[in-house]
């Protein structure tokens, strides 16, 4: 490891000193972070993927559902009966802080609009009635998974630029500051031994 | 903040979320779909984007991973085909480096 270039003075001695203190100290707090958001991370992650399990399974239902009823009228019946949202989703959107980080947090409102289904009863199969209303249900969940798996990836890129942090501390900057400041403690010793050898030889000489 | 849905896809499965109250802008490749996100992510708050176009933008959608909003997930259109577990599976190598949830023994 490179030591750092400086002069080896006692006034540098002490900088050092109060820059390894620091560092030390630093690496210390990343790491107990760095462990803590991997624990949550792992709990999140474990929530992501059970959420996205079920919402695949339930979406893939309402899609077939759909496609059934789809099918079974013409398109343009279809694309009128369904242009007129019942419901009016609203998300509240906020933030929460996990780790310094603001992920989203989303809860869902919804309001009816006009009650029961957008469309008449006569103008589309009874297929579409069912997938429109599990669709409506299957949302919230939607939304869910949403937040959950931003957060995942928010977290992970931040558990990937700590350890980066971490490392850099760790297996450069610390044995660095350490290298340097045994180079500088070296070179005054070596100082003061040639004082004294000096001192003994004019001594010896008077 | 009241935030805003919307749901980007190709085929007429997006059709059914336009009932259920979320805005529905269909896209035809991925191309389209790009410049649909990128008008989107101003006012949406919460994007789904079906699998077969989000697959092959995974490293366009990265740049929201920024950001809390806003949250571009992607969901099956029709079957499953796998891509959100792909994306927890990277996000999960990324941070731990170790196989938490997807190992079998």
């Amino acid at each position: 490891m490179a030591r750092l270039n400086v002069n080896p003075t006692r006034m540098e001695l002490k900088k050092l000193k109060a820059r390894l203190a620091t560092a030390t100290r630093g690496h210390k707090l990343l790491k107990d972070k760095s462990d803590e958001m991997i624990r949550r991370f792992t709990v999140i992650i474990r929530e992501a993927k059970s959420l996205r399990e079920e919402v695949e399974a339930e979406l893939s239902g309402v899609l077939k559902q759909f496609s059934i009823a789809r099918s079974l009228t013409p398109s343009y019946v279809a694309e009128t009966a369904f242009s007129m949202p019942s419901v009016a989703v609203k998300a509240v959107c906020e933030t929460e802080s996990v780790m310094g980080i603001d992920v989203p947090k989303i809860t869902i409102e919804r309001e009816t609009r006009s009650g029961g289904l957008p469309y008449a009863y006569s103008e589309i199969t009874g297929e579409a009635d069912y997938s429109v209303e599990k669709a409506s249900v299957l949302l919230p969940k939607m939304v869910a998974l949403a937040q959950t798996e931003k957060a995942v990836r928010m977290l992970a890129e931040e558990i990937e630029r700590n350890k980066r942090r971490v490392n850099a501390l760790e297996y450069v900057m610390i044995p660095q500051l350490e290298e340097t400041i045994k180079y500088i403690k070296d070179k005054l010793d070596e100082n003061e031994r040639a004082a004294v050898v000096r001192l003994m030889k004019v001594k010896s000489k008077v | 903040m009241l935030g805003k849905t919307a749901i980007v896809g190709n085929g007429d499965g997006i059709m059914v979320f336009k009932a259920a109250g979320v805005d529905t802008y269909p896209a035809e490749d991925e191309k389209k779909a790009k410049d649909i996100l990128r008008k989107l992510a101003k006012d949406y708050q919460i994007i789904f984007l079906t699998e077969d176009l989000a697959r092959p933008l995974t490293e366009f959608l990265k740049r929201f991973d920024e950001e809390a909003y806003p949250v571009v997930v992607s969901i099956p259109s029709g079957e499953s085909g796998g891509y959100g577990m792909e994306v927890l599976k990277s996000a999960m190598d990324r941070a731990l480096g170790v196989d938490i949830l997807f190992h079998k023994d």
